[in-house]
């Protein structure tokens, strides 16, 4: 007890040390964000400043040595082969969470998990690896040249499976388990508790887990610069080569200076805002951004 | 009638969630089956430890795997403090909108494509900073990527420990910071642990921000300011850039695939184990 009083008063000043020294350092990483933003903007000025944006958008296309920036075509192949990738997904990866929540024999859930996990975690250059060297000569095979937005859909689509399968199964296991034993002691068939309970239940989560997906699918450079054929043209079929908005940063980023520099960061900037839309939808949902 | 239409129902239902796991699974057994058997051809002793020759085609992956691990070096050395002090911060102190304007910001962070922070390393640690294509550009760009999964992570472990324990060690008159310290990180240091094991295999399996900040060059690197190849950029120029290099980024995809996978087991384990723990205090 004789202590209490200087016991209490070196807990306060600590705890007022801690208190500072994690929040000014939780304050930088909040900082980041901004700085990202900035540096972006500042190096991109070059071509935004005076209404030079709007080349992006009215140029005849994409000649950087020309100073003529169009931007859109690159844009339409992006939002073609995420939209097509989370077509496929989607429906894949709810069916297969749907099974291993409600069809799956018990030993085969816990290694279907961990097989997800481990596609989740593999690399996107893997992915673009397999894809070049299988997928494409398969294209190729059926209709030239093989590099297309086809085989960017289809490696993109393989790529964030895993993602919706896992936040889907994670949706599925947070429905209230007093509602599937209602809906099976009503007499429900397993089609009915999982078409009419556990999936409308479980809606919310597997809306953000495709939002998440599609984020990823945006963002990716790698895989779809290894098997999408890199030709800057508006998408007309499947099998038409394309190029997207991050492989042309990862293609001209080596060589690019200037006005050419600037448009390439701006094309960051541009697919930044995209993916914060995403984000901010996900949020607006509630989702958890992490499987 | 009506019996046998809902029974053909159920059983439609079943056969399509069958066959879509079915296929599923199978495709990506074909993808691992190829990485394995392409890349098992390339593997050998030799190839771990001898530098690359002939642009990748011949030799080994020594200086890349050297590269790889000082680049990941670079980036724990800086995440790991400065992840943890977030994560303490928002579990322990944060309130209000600054919390949530924190939170946000993470959020949208963690969505950020890899190239555009690719871009960011390039214009700040390369040219700002004159830091040049190096392990420490691609390290700090590196490190801006992993943050917020492992923030949140982080969080997660030191949210879930239970108030009782918190409770208990202010009832036993420690600060917040002696509680911190004896009691709730110790606690969380399993998921936390599991947090960085993901964060790190996220970073492994990172290509596009390193192509621009820690750059290209094979040679064994001599220092943090040299450039050094990540074994992910190893890979995308054997297979892109190099006619015939595809058996060699095989073997170097085969490398990365069971590095990722003792470190997703690590993971696994370990937050199974923090798991157990919780339910039996």
């Amino acid at each position: 007890m004789i202590w209490s009083r200087h016991n209490t008063s070196s807990t306060a000043r600590a705890d007022a040390w801690l208190a500072r020294l994690t929040g000014s350092l939780a304050l930088a990483v909040a900082l980041l964000l901004v700085l990202v933003l900035l540096l972006l903007l500042k190096e991109s000025w070059l071509v935004l400043s005076g209404g030079g944006w709007t080349r992006f958008f009215a140029s005849e296309g994409w000649f950087p040595s020309s100073g003529l920036f169009n931007l859109l075509p690159m844009l339409w192949a992006t939002l073609a082969a995420s939209l097509g990738a989370l077509l496929i997904a989607l429906p894949l990866g709810v069916l297969s969470a749907v099974f291993s929540r409600f069809y799956a024999p018990s030993w085969l859930v816990m290694p279907l998990r961990r097989v997800m996990m481990l596609l989740a975690g593999i690399p996107s250059v893997v992915y673009g690896l397999w894809g070049l060297t299988v997928l494409v000569p398969l294209i190729a095979g059926w209709e030239p040249p093989g590099a297309s937005l086809l085989a960017a859909i289809l490696i993109l689509a393989l790529m964030v499976l895993p993602t919706v399968a896992l936040t889907s199964e994670a949706a599925l296991a947070a429905v209230a388990p007093a509602s599937l034993l209602g809906a099976a002691a009503l007499g429900l068939s397993r089609k009915g508790i999982v078409l009419g309970v556990a999936l409308p239940e479980a809606r919310a989560g597997i809306c953000s887990g495709a939002l998440l997906a599609a984020m990823r699918a945006l963002g990716e450079t790698m895989a779809v610069l290894m098997v999408a054929g890199n030709v800057v043209q508006t998408p007309g079929s499947l099998f038409d080569p394309v190029r997207v908005l991050t492989a042309n940063i990862a293609l001209e980023m080596s060589y690019a200076a200037g006005e050419h520099r600037a448009a390439l960061f701006a094309s960051g900037w541009l697919l930044m805002l995209i993916v914060a839309v995403l984000a901010w939808l996900a949020g607006r949902r509630g989702g958890q951004l992490y499987a | 009638m009506r019996k046998q239409t809902k029974k053909f129902g159920d059983i439609l239902l079943t056969m399509v969630v069958w066959l879509a796991t079915a296929l599923v699974v199978g495709v990506f057994l074909w993808l691992l089956g190829d990485v394995v058997v392409h890349g098992l051809g390339k593997l050998s002793s030799d190839f771990l430890l001898d530098a690359p020759q002939n642009a990748g085609r011949d030799g080994g992956i020594a200086p890349i795997l050297v590269s790889t691990l000082l680049i990941l070096m670079v980036a724990l050395t800086v995440t790991i403090p400065l992840g943890l002090a977030t994560a303490v911060y928002l579990s322990e102190y944060a309130t209000g909108s600054l919390a949530r304007i924190l939170r946000m910001s993470l959020n949208v962070l963690a969505g950020v494509p890899s190239i555009v922070f690719g871009l960011f390393g390039n214009a700040l640690f390369c040219i700002a900073l004159g830091m040049g294509f190096s392990i420490w550009s691609g390290g700090l760009t590196l490190a801006c990527m992993m943050l917020p999964l492992f923030i949140v992570t982080a969080e997660a472990g030191l949210s879930a420990v239970t108030v009782e324990w918190r409770s208990g060690a202010a009832a036993l008159g420690l600060s917040r910071a002696a509680a911190l310290w004896h009691v709730l990180l110790p606690a969380a240091a399993p998921a936390i642990t599991a947090g960085l094991m993901l964060s790190i295999g996220r970073a492994l399996a990172e290509t596009a921000a390193l192509i621009f900040t820690s750059g290209y060059v094979d040679r064994m690197p001599e220092s943090l300011s040299d450039s050094g190849r990540a074994l992910s950029v190893h890979i995308y120029d054997l297979s892109m850039n190099v006619s015939g290099g595809d058996a060699a980024a095989y073997g170097s995809a085969l490398v990365l695939i069971v590095l990722l996978l003792v470190i997703n087991n690590a993971a696994v384990s370990l937050s199974e184990r923090f798991l157990r723990v919780r339910k039996t205090p």
